[in-house]
Parts: C-alpha cells; sequence; structure tokens
C-alpha cells in the first residue's frame, strides 16, 4: 500500500464505490433506499457541481419513481447505448428483478451496484446481509462480492471491465453498513487506473449493439413454445466464458494495480484440514481468525468467493487444498425450508461434481457443513469463527448450524468461547459514546481522517446509531494501528473510551467495552474534584477494578462560550488527540475530597498514549484546524472562528480526575423498565433497552413478528434537558399544546374535584372552562421523562402575561429539578378517568384534547410535524382504527423496536397497526377494508339467519344501526356484547361463527398512512387505484415534501426552488398536485390541510373523511427536520405556507354535490403574503441562494408563479355554480 | 445654467444629488435608471458583516441539524462544494454596478467585529468601489457602557479603516450623542473624508394585540430635515470633512436648505421609494429652475451661506432660538 503513488484516502464503501461507478457510466437512474442511498446522493451532487466522468461528460443522473422505475430507464438507457447503471438494496433490488431478467436475457453490459440488505420478511430490517442479493440468482446476472471498502473500490472497476468484455450483466454487492457505512483509509484508483481497465473498444461494441433507427432490428420479441427454450440455451457460452473473463480482468488489474484478486481467494494453511467458504465483510474477520489460528499452529484455511455467479466448479475446486477434510459453508441469508442456503447447496454441487467427474484432488470426500450468520448486521466475529472451526473438529459435528446467537428452540446454534479475541495489541480501539445532535460522529471521521492520512497507520471508522430519531445515541468505533484491519466488527475491547454526554452514564455501562488501563474521557459539567461523587457505583467499579485514567473536560461550557452552542465536536476531539498522542500535559486537581487518592494505582504510562512518536498533537491539531477550514470554511468564516477558538480553548479544560480508592456511590444505573411492566416487556423490551438483544435466545421471541401494543410506555428516556411546565393561572385551556405535542406528552383532563383528594402535593389544577363539566377541575400534565424538549406547544400556545408577555401558560423549565416530582403528578394524571366521549364536541379543539391518545412516546424527532396527525386520528378513532402504514418515517417511529407506540385504551382497545412494504400501502389497507366489509356482510347474513334464536330485536338494531356518531357505535358495541353473550350458549354451528365476525358489526376506520415518497412517487399507482375503487377507506398522506427518512431525497411533492438530495441544484419543477388530481375522479373526499393554519379545519377534514362512505385522501402539511429551521416554529411556518398561498387549505366533498353545492370549498384566503417570506425561513431553500443565486431568483418567480395560477384555478373551480360545475367539469 | 457640481469626498460631482443607501441600490438596473434620472452618485446598500455571520450559521446548524443521529438518514441536505456566503455577492454588485454606470458608487458597510469591519472595507475597496460610508449603526443598551467608550470606539473604528484602505472614507452615524460637534470633530481628527447626518434607525414597535415587539421602517419626511439642518449648519467650517445630509430630503427646498446649511451633498432615498427613481429628474429640473429664479450661478455660492457661522444671527442654533420657538407658541394661544 505505502509503494504506491495513487492517493490514500479516507472514505467509506458507498463513496468508494460511487466515485468509480459515477467515472465509468453516462446515466445513472437511482432511487434513494437504506443503506444504498449515499451512492445515488454522491452521483446526484457530483453531476449537479459538473464533475465529468472518465470520457468527459457529466453522466445524467436521474432520480425514479421507485426502483423499478430505476431498472427500467437503465435497461432503456442500456438498450438506447449508454453506459448505464444504478445503485440499491433490499426490496429495491427485489423491484428490479423483472427489468434483470430482461437485461441478462439480452446479454446487456451494466454493473448495479448493491449494498447487500436484509428483506422484510416478519419484519423489516435496514441492516446487512445477502438475502436481497439471493433473490437475484435467477436472473443471470452476474454477482460479485467485496468484503471492505478497498475491495469495493476494486471490484467496481473490475465488474465494470469484465461486463464490457463478457457481456453479462453484473450485479456488485458489498454488506449494508458493514462496508458501505465503514470508514476506512484505501488507496484510490486513478483515472489511468480506470483507462487502462476499461477498454474503449468494447464500449463503442456495447455502443454498436444498441437500437438504431440507421440500423434498426427488432429485440424483446414474443416466443412460442417453438423457439423459447432452444433461444435460452443460446446464451450458454457467455456464461461459460465469463469466469474466465473475470479472472484474466483480475490478473489484468493486478499488474494495473498491484492488489491480486481470484474468483476464490485462499487463505490459510497449504495442508489446511478444516476450511470456511464465505462471501462478504464476514471474510474479513475470518482472515483475521485464520492468521490467528495459523500463528497457533492450526491447520485451517479461508475461501472467499468473490464471483459467485456464474460459479465456476474448476476454479473453486482448484482453490481448495487438497487435504481438505471438513468444508464449512457460510450464508449470510436464510432460506426458510430449504434444503439449505444457497452458496451451501452450490458448494455440495461443485463437490459432487468435481469428484464424480474426477477432477477433485481431494482424497475423500470432504465432509461439507453449511451454516448461518450474520442475519440483518448480526455481529460476526472471531470467536464465531473459532468457535465454528472448533465445531468442524468434532466427529459429528452440526449441520445447518447457526452463529451468533442462542437458539433455545430448534437448536441450530453453535456455542463458542465469546472472550476468545485476535484484537491486534498494537491497534488502537477507541469507543466513543455521543448524542446525535452533539457531533460526535463527524468528529470521529474527521480523526479518522486525519490518522489515515497523516500517519502510515491504517485507520477504520465504523458507527452504530440509534433506532429513535429524537435524543439519540451514537456509538463511535474507531481502530487504527500500524498493520492492516480486516476486523469487521465491533470494538469489544476499547484501550479509550470517551463519553461526551455524562446523561448516559445512568442509562448504560459505558465502561463495559474498557480494557484495564483504559483511558476514559468524560464531558462533564462537573470538575475533576466532584465528578466522583456524580458517578453511578458501576462506573466507579469499572474504574477502579479496570484502573481507569479518567479525565473530564466541561465542553458544554467551552462550546458555549466558543458560541458553538450545543457542538461539542471540535472540543472532545481536540481531548481526544491530547490524550492519544501523549502530550497532554496534566493539570492536576489540586485538593481532592477523597483524600489521598492517585491519578493511578500501578503504571503511570499505560493505556493511552497510542500514537506517540506517530502524530504529534501540534500536527493532529494542525490537521484539525485544516479539516475545520475545508469543512465549515465554505460555510462562513464566522464559523471556522469559532471552531478554532473552541479547538484553542478544549486542551485548558481537560483535567485528570484523581481516583479515590473506593466505591462510595450510593445510587446505580437506572433499571430500563419499571418491575409493574408486563412480562413480555419485562423479558424482552427491557433487554433490547438496555443493549442486550444479542444475548436473548430465539425463544424469547414471536415466530410471526407479532408485538404487544403500548410499549413506549414503559421506556423513560429522559432526553430533554427543559420540559414544559403549565402556569395553570394564565391558561385558557384551548388545547392548542395538546394538539400539537408531538409525542402526547401534554395531556388534559376534567374531572370530578374530589378526585384530588389522593393528589401529590405538587399537582395542578384549575376549574373547568367548560359549561358541560361546571364545577369540574381541569388539568394539563406533562410526562416529564417522555417529553423531547420541542418546545412546539410554547410557541403555539397563545395565553401570555399580561405584565411579562414572554412568560406564558406554557414555559420550558430545566427537566431535572421536575423529574421527580412531576413523574408523581404524571402517574395520578393517568390515574384520573378520561372524559366521556359521548359528552364532548369532537369537532373542536378545545374537546378533542380531553380524547386519550393512542399514540405516544414515538421516536420520531423533536418536534416532528407528522405525528401530531396521527395522535389526533388515535384520539377520533383509535379505539376501531385500522393502520396500514406505508414504509417511512412513520412506519419507524410508529413501529420500530425495541418499543412502539400505538397503545390502547382501558377497554383494550387501540388501533392496530400493520406495515408491509413502502410500494403497495394503498393496496395492502384496502385488502383491510375488503375483509372487514365482507366480515361484516358474513355477519349480517348469519344476524338474519340465527335471528330466531338471537331475537328479532336485537338482530335489527344490530342491522340498523346508525354508527355515525360516538354514542351509535357505543350502542352498537354494547348490542354486540349482548350479541356474543347469547351466541355463547346457542349450540347451532352458525353461532361460532358469528362469534368469530360479531366485532366487524361495530363500524371500524381504514386508514392508509404514509409519506410523500410513497404517496406522490413509489405508491402512486396503487393510491391512484385505491382512490377510484370507491371503497370507503381514508388516506392520510404526511406531506414532508421529501423522503424524510432515509435523508430528505426528492419526491414529486417537493416544491419548486427547493434544495433536496437528488435535487442538489434545485428543484427546477413545481409540486405535484396531488390534491387537484384526486378530486378529478369526483368521487373521492379530498383535503389539504395544515394543522398550524387553522387547526379546527384539520380536525374536521378528519372528521368529514371518516364519515365518507367512499375513499378519502388528507394531506397534511408535515413540517420537518428536512425543510431546516427550527422546529419549535413549526406551526407558524405551516400559517405562513398558507397565508402565502403556497398551501391553500381545500376541501372537496362529493356528497356537497347532491345536496345541489359546488362541491370544492377553499377554507383559506387568497394569498397575502409574499411566497419569499415563507420560504426563505428554510433551509432548503436559501441554501440554493447560496449556492447558486441565480437559479435561485428564477425558481423563486416560477414558484411565485405557481401560486398564483394555482390560487387562480381553485378559486374558479370554488366559484362555479354547481350547474357549470357540472357542465365545466363534467361531472354528472 | 446654474454650475451644479459640487465635490464630495473628494470626487466631482455633477451636482448635489446623492442616492442614499437603500434597497433600490440593490438592482444594478435601477442604478443605471439612477444616473439616468441624474443622480451625481450612488450609496450602495449596506453590507452587514451580521448579517453574513447570521446567514453562515443558519447554513451551519441547519445542514448539520439532525445528521448523523440516525442510521437512515445521516445528512439531510447536500452539501455543496461551495457557497456564495457574505461579501462575494455584494463585491459582484459592486463590480456590475460600476461597469453599468460613469457615477461614482459608494460602498456602504456595517460591520460588528473589528477584523470584520477591516477585512470587507478591503473587499469593497478592492471590489472598485470610489468610497466608502461606514454605516456605524449601534445602540449602546448596556448600562455601565459610558459615552467617552462609545466615542472611543467611533474613533477607533474610523482609525483602523482609514489605516487599511486609501479610497475615500465616510461616517455616517446617528445623533444620540451628548457632545455631538465634539464628536463630529473626533472623527474629523480620526481621518473621516465626511459625515453623513444622520442614520434613520429602525424604531421597534409594538403590538398590543399579541404582546409583541415588532419592528417597523417609515420613510422619511421633509420635517426630519430639520435636525440634520441644524447640525450642518453648526459643523460646517468648523471641521475639515465634508458634509452630507441624508433623512428628509424630498423637495427642491429640502436640497437647497441641505446646502445652504453647509452640505456638500443632499442624499435622497425614501423620496424615490415613495416616487419612484424618476422623480430625480423633477427635483433636479427644480433645483435649476429654483437657482436660476434666484440667480445663484453656482451650488458653491449657497453652501454654507446659512451655516452658524455666516448667517447674522448664530444664536439662533442656540437656546435663543429655543426661547423664541416657545414664546411664538405663546403669541398663537387662543385667547
Amino acid at each position: 500500500m505505502r509503494d504506491s503513488t495513487r492517493p490514500r484516502v479516507t472514505l467509506d464503501g458507498n463513496e468508494a464505490v460511487a466515485s468509480i461507478a459515477y467515472q465509468l457510466n453516462e446515466v445513472i437512474a437511482i432511487y434513494p433506499i437504506t443503506p444504498s442511498s449515499p451512492m445515488g446522493e454522491l452521483a446526484d451532487q457530483w453531476a449537479a457541481e459538473g464533475r465529468p466522468n472518465l470520457w468527459g461528460t457529466v453522466p445524467t443522473v436521474i432520480e425514479m419513481q421507485s426502483e423499478g422505475g430505476a431498472a427500467g430507464a437503465i435497461h432503456g438507457a442500456l438498450q438506447a447505448g449508454a453506459l448505464a447503471t444504478t445503485f440499491t438494496s433490499s426490496q429495491g433490488l427485489l423491484l428490479m428483478i423483472p427489468n434483470m431478467y430482461k437485461i441478462a436475457g439480452e446479454l446487456t453490459a451494466t454493473v448495479f451496484h448493491v449494498a447487500a440488505r436484509s428483506l422484510a420478511t416478519h419484519a423489516l430490517s435496514i441492516f446487512g446481509d445477502h438475502s436481497d442479493v439471493m433473490a437475484t440468482r435467477a436472473t443471470g446476472f452476474a454477482l460479485l462480492a467485496s468484503g471492505s471498502v478497498q475491495e469495493a473500490m476494486d471490484m467496481a472497476l473490475i465488474a465494470q471491465a469484465a461486463t464490457l468484455e463478457s457481456r453479462i450483466p453484473f450485479l456488485h454487492f458489498f454488506d449494508g453498513f458493514r462496508t458501505s457505512h465503514e470508514v476506512m483509509k484505501v488507496e484510490m484508483l486513478t483515472p489511468d487506473d480506470l483507462r487502462a481497465m476499461v477498454d474503449d473498444e468494447l464500449v463503442r461494441a456495447h455502443r454498436e449493439r444498441a437500437l438504431s433507427p440507421d440500423r434498426p432490428f427488432i429485440r424483446g420479441t414474443a416466443q412460442n413454445p417453438d423457439v423459447y427454450f432452444q433461444s435460452r440455451e443460446a446464451a450458454n457460452p457467455f456464461y461459460r466464458a465469463c469466469p474466465t473473463i473475470v479472472q484474466n480482468v483480475m490478473e489484468k488489474f493486478a499488474r494495473v494495480v498491484g492488489r491480486h484478486y481470484h474468483l476464490f481467494d485462499y487463505v490459510g494453511a497449504p495442508d489446511a484440514d478444516r476450511v470456511l467458504v464465505l462471501m462478504g465483510s464476514g471474510a474479513e474477520a475470518a482472515h483475521e481468525t485464520v492468521e490467528h489460528l495459523l500463528a497457533r499452529g492450526e491447520a485451517v484455511g479461508l475461501l472467499k468467493v468473490r464471483l459467485y455467479r456464474p460459479f465456476s466448479v474448476a476454479h473453486f475446486i482448484a482453490a481448495l487444498p487438497r487435504t481438505v477434510r471438513v468444508l464449512a459453508v457460510l450464508d449470510r441469508t436464510k432460506e426458510p425450508g430449504s434444503l439449505g442456503e444457497p452458496l451451501y447447496l452450490d458448494v455440495v454441487a461443485a463437490v459432487h461434481e468435481a469428484m464424480a467427474e474426477g477432477t477433485a484432488p481431494f482424497a475423500t470426500l470432504p465432509r461439507i457443513l453449511g451454516g448461518r450468520y450474520g442475519l440483518a448486521s448480526k455481529e460476526f466475529t472471531p470467536a464465531m469463527v473459532k468457535g465454528i472451526f472448533d465445531e468442524m473438529k468434532k466427529a459429528h459435528p452440526k449441520n445447518h448450524f447457526t452463529i451468533g446467537i442462542h437458539d433455545d428452540v430448534t437448536h441450530t446454534s453453535l456455542d463458542y468461547d465469546p472472550t476468545f479475541s485476535t484484537e491486534d495489541p498494537q491497534t488502537v480501539r477507541a469507543v466513543f459514546y455521543g448524542l446525535g445532535a452533539d457531533g460526535t460522529v463527524s468528529a470521529n471521521r474527521n480523526s479518522i481522517k486525519i490518522i489515515g492520512e497523516h500517519t502510515d497507520y491504517y485507520a477504520q471508522g465504523y458507527f452504530v446509531y440509534d433506532s429513535k430519531k429524537a435524543g439519540s445515541m451514537t456509538i463511535s468505533h474507531l481502530r487504527f494501528g500500524p498493520r492492516p484491519i480486516r476486523s469487521t466488527y465491533l470494538i469489544t475491547r476499547a484501550n479509550f473510551v470517551a463519553c461526551h454526554q455524562f446523561s448516559f452514564l445512568e442509562r448504560i455501562n459505558v465502561l463495559k467495552i474498557a480494557e484495564p488501563g483504559a483511558t476514559f474521557l468524560l464531558n462533564s459539567s462537573y470538575g475533576p474534584e466532584e465528578v466522583w461523587d456524580h458517578l453511578p457505583r458501576t462506573i466507579q467499579r469499572e474504574i477502579l477494578e479496570k484502573d481507569l485514567r479518567v479525565f473530564v473536560i466541561d465542553a458544554y461550557r467551552v462550546a458555549r462560550e466558543a458560541g458553538l452552542g450545543g457542538r461539542i465536536n471540535t472540543i472532545m476531539q481536540a481531548c481526544f488527540f491530547a490524550l492519544i498522542t501523549g502530550e497532554y500535559s496534566s493539570t492536576v486537581a489540586r485538593s481532592s475530597d477523597h483524600g489521598e487518592g492517585s491519578f493511578t494505582r500501578s503504571d503511570r504510562s499505560r493505556g493511552a498514549p497510542a500514537l506517540k512518536g506517530v502524530l504529534s498533537l501540534e500536527r493532529a491539531l494542525a490537521a484539525m484546524r485544516e479539516a475545520i477550514q475545508q469543512t465549515y470554511g465554505k460555510r462562513g468564516s464566522a464559523i471556522v472562528e469559532k471552531n478554532l477558538a473552541a479547538v484553542d480553548r478544549a486542551l485548558e479544560n481537560l483535567h485528570e480526575v484523581r481516583v479515590p480508592e473506593r466505591v462510595t456511590s450510593v445510587f446505580d444505573l437506572r433499571v430500563p423498565v419499571p418491575p409493574e411492566a408486563p412480562e413480555f416487556v419485562r423479558r424482552v423490551t427491557a433487554r433490547l433497552i438496555a443493549g442486550e438483544g444479542d444475548e436473548l435466545p430465539v425463544s424469547a421471541f414471536p415466530p410471526d413478528g407479532t408485538y404487544p401494543s403500548g410499549t413506549t410506555q414503559w421506556e423513560k428516556r429522559n432526553i430533554a434537558t427543559e420540559i414544559p411546565v403549565w402556569d395553570e393561572d394564565l391558561c385558557i385551556q384551548c388545547g392548542k399544546c395538546v394538539l400539537v405535542c408531538p409525542h402526547s406528552v401534554i395531556r388534559a383532563k376534567v374531572y370530578d374535584p374530589a378526585l384530588l383528594a389522593e393528589a401529590p402535593p405538587t399537582f395542578k389544577s384549575a376549574p373547568a372552562r367548560w359549561i358541560e363539566f361546571k364545577g369540574w377541575r381541569y388539568t394539563l400534565q406533562v410526562a416529564p421523562e417522555d417529553c423531547t424538549g420541542c418546545a412546539l406547544c410554547v410557541e403555539v400556545c397563545p395565553a401570555k402575561s399580561k405584565t411579562e408577555p414572554r412568560h406564558k401558560a406554557i414555559n420550558m423549565r430545566p427537566q431535572a429539578p421536575l423529574r421527580e416530582t412531576e413523574r408523581a403528578n404524571w402517574e395520578f394524571f393517568l390515574r384520573l378517568p378520561d372524559a366521556d366521549r359521548e359528552k364532548l364536541h369532537l369537532g373542536q379543539v378545545k374537546d378533542v384534547q380531553l380524547l386519550e391518545p393512542l399514540f405516544e412516546f414515538s421516536g420520531a424527532c423533536a418536534g416532528c410535524g407528522e405525528t401530531p396527525y396521527i395522535k389526533l386520528l388515535t384520539q377520533l378513532f383509535g379505539d376501531r382504527l385500522l393502520i396500514a402504514n406505508a414504509t417511512g418515517c412513520s412506519s419507524i417511529y410508529g413501529g420500530n423496536l425495541p418499543t412502539t407506540p400505538y397503545t390502547f385504551n382501558r377497554e383494550g382497545r387501540g388501533p392496530a397497526w400493520s406495515n408491509s412494504l413502502f410500494e403497495d400501502n394503498a393496496e395492502f389497507g384496502l385488502g383491510m377494508r375488503l375483509a372487514l366489509d365482507q366480515q361484516a356482510a358474513y355477519a349480517r347474513l348469519l344476524l338474519r339467519r340465527l335471528a330466531p334464536e338471537i331475537g328479532e330485536g336485537l338482530v335489527e338494531a344490530l342491522l340498523e344501526a346508525d354508527q355515525s356518531t360516538e354514542e351509535g357505535i357505543a350502542r352498537q358495541r354494547e348490542r354486540v356484547r349482548l350479541l356474543k353473550e347469547r351466541l355463547v350458549t346457542l349450540p347451532h354451528p352458525d353461532a361460532r361463527q358469528l362469534l368469530s365476525v360479531a366485532d366487524a358489526l361495530v363500524r371500524k376506520s381504514v386508514w392508509i398512512i404514509g409519506g410523500d415518497g410513497w404517496a406522490y412517487d413509489i405508491g402512486y399507482g396503487g393510491l391512484d387505484h385505491v382512490l377510484a375503487s370507491g371503497r370507503n377507506v381514508n388516506i392520510l398522506v404526511l406531506d414532508t415534501e421529501v423522503y424524510s427518512n432515509t435523508g430528505g431525497q426528492m419526491s414529486k411533492a417537493t416544491p419548486r426552488g427547493a434544495v433536496a438530495k437528488f435535487a442538489a441544484g434545485g428543484k427546477p419543477t413545481p409540486k405535484k398536485d396531488l390534491a387537484l388530481m384526486a378530486m378529478t375522479y369526483g368521487t373521492a373526499y379530498v383535503a389539504r390541510v395544515a394543522m398550524g393554519a387553522n387547526d379546527t379545519h384539520t380536525v374536521k377534514a378528519f372528521l368529514e373523511a371518516e364519515a365518507y362512505e367512499g375513499p378519502s385522501l388528507i394531506i397534511a402539511y408535515s413540517h420537518c427536520i428536512a425543510h431546516g429551521y427550527d422546529l419549535r416554529f413549526g406551526m407558524e411556518q405551516q400559517k405562513a405556507a398558507v397565508l402565502s398561498g403556497y398551501w391553500p387549505l381545500m376541501r372537496y366533498h362529493p356528497d356537497r354535490l347532491k345536496e345541489g353545492k359546488n362541491p370544492l370549498i377553499l377554507d383559506s384566503k387568497a394569498p397575502s403574503l409574499p411566497l419569499r417570506q415563507y420560504a426563505y425561513n428554510e433551509t432548503r431553500y436559501t441554501m440554493l441562494v447560496h449556492s447558486r443565486p441565480e437559479a435561485a431568483r428564477t425558481l423563486l418567480e416560477l414558484a411565485e408563479k405557481d401560486v398564483r395560477a394555482r390560487w387562480r384555478l381553485y378559486e374558479y373551480l370554488a366559484n362555479l355554480s354547481v350547474e357549470e360545475w357540472m357542465k365545466e367539469a363534467r361531472y354528472a | 445654467m446654474p454650475d451644479l457640481t459640487t465635490t464630495y469626498l473628494g470626487l466631482t460631482l455633477r451636482n448635489p444629488l446623492v442616492i442614499s443607501s437603500c434597497p433600490l441600490c440593490e438592482s444594478v438596473d435601477n442604478i443605471r435608471r439612477m444616473e439616468e434620472a441624474g443622480a451625481a452618485a450612488v450609496v450602495l446598500h449596506s453590507l452587514f458583516e451580521e448579517q453574513i455571520n447570521i446567514e453562515s450559521e443558519l447554513l451551519d446548524r441547519y445542514l448539520s441539524h439532525g445528521a448523523e443521529c440516525y442510521a437512515e438518514a445521516l445528512s439531510y441536505f447536500p452539501d455543496m462544494a461551495s457557497y456564495k456566503l457574505g461579501p462575494e455577492e455584494y463585491l459582484e454588485h459592486i463590480r456590475r454596478a460600476k461597469a453599468a454606470v460613469g457615477i461614482p458608487i459608494i460602498g456602504s458597510l456595517n460591520g460588528v467585529t473589528p477584523s470584520g469591519w477591516i477585512r470587507y472595507a478591503k473587499a469593497i475597496e478592492e471590489a472598485g468601489a470610489d468610497a466608502l460610508e461606514l454605516n456605524i449603526y449601534y445602540i449602546p443598551t448596556d448600562p455601565n457602557l459610558t459615552s467617552v467608550e462609545v466615542e472611543r470606539r467611533y474613533v477607533e473604528l474610523v482609525r483602523a479603516v482609514k489605516a487599511s484602505v486609501t479610497i475615500p472614507v465616510a461616517v455616517k452615524l446617528g445623533h444620540s450623542f451628548t457632545a455631538f460637534a465634539n464628536v463630529a470633530r473626533q472623527l474629523d481628527e480620526a481621518g473621516a473624508d465626511a459625515l453623513v447626518l444622520f442614520n434613520r434607525f429602525y424604531q421597534p414597535d409594538f403590538d398590543v394585540e399579541r404582546l409583541e415587539v415588532v419592528p417597523t421602517l417609515t420613510l422619511s419626511r421633509s420635517y426630519e430635515l430639520l435636525l440634520r439642518l441644524h447640525w450642518v449648519a453648526i459643523l460646517y467650517g468648523r471641521i475639515r470633512a465634508d458634509l452630507a445630509v441624508t433623512g428628509g430630503v424630498h423637495t427642491v427646498y429640502d436640497v437647497v436648505k441641505a446646502i445652504m446649511a453647509g452640505a456638500n451633498v443632499a442624499m435622497m432615498a425614501s423620496a424615490l421609494l415613495k416616487y419612484g427613481i424618476g422623480y430625480l429628474r423633477t427635483v433636479l429640473a427644480d433645483l435649476r429652475q429654483w437657482m436660476e429664479e434666484h440667480e445663484y450661478a453656482s451650488l458653491r455660492q449657497m453652501r454654507g451661506s446659512l451655516s452658524q457661522q455666516r448667517v447674522a444671527e448664530p444664536a439662533a442654533f442656540e437656546r435663543a432660538n429655543y426661547l423664541r420657538v416657545l414664546s411664538s407658541y405663546a403669541w398663537r394661544l387662543p385667547e
């Protein structure tokens, strides 16, 4: 590596691959899906910046409506002669399969780059395995695997060269997250390397095979039984030739670049008797283990599979040592019901064939074992590899085994010794616990870059994120050292641990992974003298038992003083370098309350420093400053200056802690869930919360993906530093704060004052301001431990103090001093009875606040603009609600383990929620409706049939029930209860049938929920069909105008002039008017709402949509973190959206036509605010002003025209008389 | 034809009508129309250092907001290779304005940090501005801050900027000083080439329905001229620096008064915002006509003619004037 003149860079697998693919292609069709999205994003950004490909043109990068669309576009581009590529993962790859058959069937050269990811089965998972790739085995694509960032870059090039020569399309894959997101120091291939490898003659040949009217031919015929079969076989020579072509390309690559790959690369003893076979990143961990075991004299080996398809038996057999006695073939996928996983079966077949034909060199038939590992990025460690080798030694080893889990159900798993480690003692292992918002990960990326690029050391960074979006924890794993790093697994023995958030100490044992003698850096507002007393017992014990050196810095104070707010990244980074370079001159705590404590009790020079003599602090800091200039320079000099000042101040504030002799704390880590939690929550969920999910056995889990509702209530996250506090004297009880709260942590109740007798002392109440509840008390209560501190409630509060207007009826105050008392108040509040729904006016926001939300404490971002709508939905219809949820933000905060927010009321009723896929959600929800309608029809049939036995009166009441009101539904429920009572006494077989469908007699509300990516793009076909179906389903589109969940890619809902990923130059076209399109059916209820602009209108639209006996569509303005402004002003911004005319509030009610009224009602006034005063509050618009001012001006002008034109059209339509409407809009 | 030429900041101007820093100056088209309508020079809208800092802080904050928190969304925006933040666009505007018109272009700067003032002053000079106006917009709200300290900061700022650029430097300031004449002298000694009297501060107003303070900006009126006339008339002849009147110049009479008080130029903005750029033609024609009717051959003739040093009753600018106004009201009291 060090001999080459090629630049050495530190980047992740996605960038490594994208950089090659971008240079080698002309058309790139993309669609976001984790973890491949960054490849598309980079390609789009480079194109926006005008970066040329190898031939000097800027590739056309186009986002499609789905991966299916992307594959179709690529197919077309290839047929028209372009070099074309795409990037994808998981379900996205599945959507490409139909076109992949076509592309391969037509022998068309292309490379698809896949960050391999598991598939949605019993659950979705964004993490890495080979399930997606394995689903494409039959397409005819060649499958080429990479196991590391360097390999991913190399194979991206090798695949391109090989596809052009072989005409077989290639799928190049590397493990999602483990490789796609691992940051690694690699050698960058140069354009000269690319030129040397890609033969222009073959590019021309590719072009010549393309469709052209200048030399016309037809491709894509339909064939009959007479010829299809033979034609299919006609391609055989190409597949036979392919492996040799790939090997030749690899040889050429070795000549050009120096790294030598083979179709199957063998590592290990030449006389190994036990050999592992696997592909992908797991092979790196196995490689590390094999080298370790070899040094101990074990005769083991590893065969890395690179070209999996076409599978070359000859190359495979030739690569194995003739001494092999046992082969263990590891698959990172699962094929339930199969004889074994695909690679295993291939190996069995290959060995069998070679033996049968006498071409195998083995003395006897090797024993072949198959095993599964690493599904959905489950850790795959050297300890597991060792466990497999140990198993292979046994006389009767387990076949079809699993490794890395404890299978106590079907006993597939192998035992292994988890303490076995191959970590190189010369490799520094540093682990950092950070808060998402504090910049820890970006600082660590930068540190790895600095170490990688300013020293000869190898360097690796891997980052683990939270499943929650608000207050999320990140864990950074950094390795660096003088020897190559193949450790494709998390650090379990760290010699440097940093905790950037003091509050984590009460949640998890951050020092569990610390090695004896390690260095511990803690961000603490407590100084070196007082910090000890604030550490939980477990942490104190770890420090003492492992003899850790402990350092503290008050990074938040330093950041504040430097004007950096909560961004402590550069400060912590400077401290890291000071400690790791060994140049920290300790400023000892002069006095200590702990008497004769010491810094260390043994060797003073142990643990860090690790870079001593390799990188000086001065050089590291200079590199940091340079990086600050590079990262922030383009964002303005003020930012650079602040960060530089922070670096300078950091070291002055770093102090070593004098560690006492004994554990002194009287408190310890918090328990993950309280003892009163349900059994499943205590047994399973609590372990997941505590980060111990890996240790749970198979038997702990439901086999079909079914989980209990209402579990977020048990996970007290305490992430808000400030929470709202109610001023009962000022409050006007309007309910706006309750309505807007994205996490359902502000709730209101009215109740009999007698109930206050048992209230905790600080429990607040005020006289209820309702005529219906005269003499009762009202309480607005905050859940202190569930609040995220977004402050939307404070901004929306209309009640201000007359003497001090900054004081409102609800105000943010520090959480810590309030936690205990407010927890008691919250618990008391929950026990108070809920208001009688039948007494409430559901159309009034004031009354809606009294409805119990059945969606609470989700993992959505603080200040989320979507969740208030979902919460409202559950308040209005939650106890009879079925939700079909498209994949996206709402399915993640709605259903991502460990805990889920949909819950149930005292009667045990609550939303029934499910997520099918991204693209099929409208159809999924329609299916629910069809089932319910069918069951109701069957129930009615049975009711009539059993009427004599049940009683005519009850049957008639059940059949004729008016369920249009809360009261009507309550009555019907009561009737169904009576019915069931009678049915259990009836011997008639129909009675049992009716019993199973009787609940369908109560009106159910089916809601199809998803974001704009689903509704406008990938799911639009289905949504359109469902709207046209006339069936009674309700569709709620949470329109954030961007693919929020995957990180802000453009959708067709993105407005003109806004910057998004895949629209780095500003979206040039206007937002699709989904409401207008839906209106044209004439049979669908359509509403466009914005809670912040008119909350009553929102509530009204929800009620009307639900009541309408046909399809309804509500498009809800949802402010989003991807808009780029302080979300506490989300409601204000919604108001501005409406005032500017950008988001006209409207309802289209088909029933109005029957009443002789125009069905379209414009619910907001003509634009009164210049569009720029709305738009330019948001970074998505202003960043275009900063990056492309001319384009920003032009697009703003066009967007202003869009607003005017649309308003005129709506106004025209809304003002038509019914007769004109019938004529003009052609509705009968 | 009377001679309307005047000098200001060492520049010879074809007449005394200079466009004051205002939003109209943000467009090169407008500047071209101003030249055509007779403007003698244009002071561009201000480059606000604070604005640059805020914009860059917001961009930085929201580009990193929510980033690196959640595995599926490690960022929410594409981070472009470069952004046009801060002075580039302003400097480009100077260059384009200079290329578009022949009249002098005066840059305007409102800084917050000492380094910012100097950095951007140099940049404005390098972009080709003929002169620089320092728009010192500072409200000393700290009760511990003395007037001496405030004045010292003004003087040091002017000295520092003068030391770093070679183009002439005008200082535009407010009138809220205890001893304004002394402040003017200090700035004069610090090297200011002109004083521009006076800045009009944005005054916060109250929304009593929402109990909020709301920013307002009303256009100037002619009556505001009097304060400017007063101080120009006092300073004329007492300091070396040129004098400019800004705020309340709406009609030919306002222009004539400004010149007679001792101003080198009269600056207009509100009137143009109200009546359009073409209104300059009217004022200019009126000025010519007025001078002809009153038989003034040149502007020089009238400049400073009603300054304190030259009027028959210098006390009219001091306390005596106050007494006389009060008594003049007394005369009009209803019987």
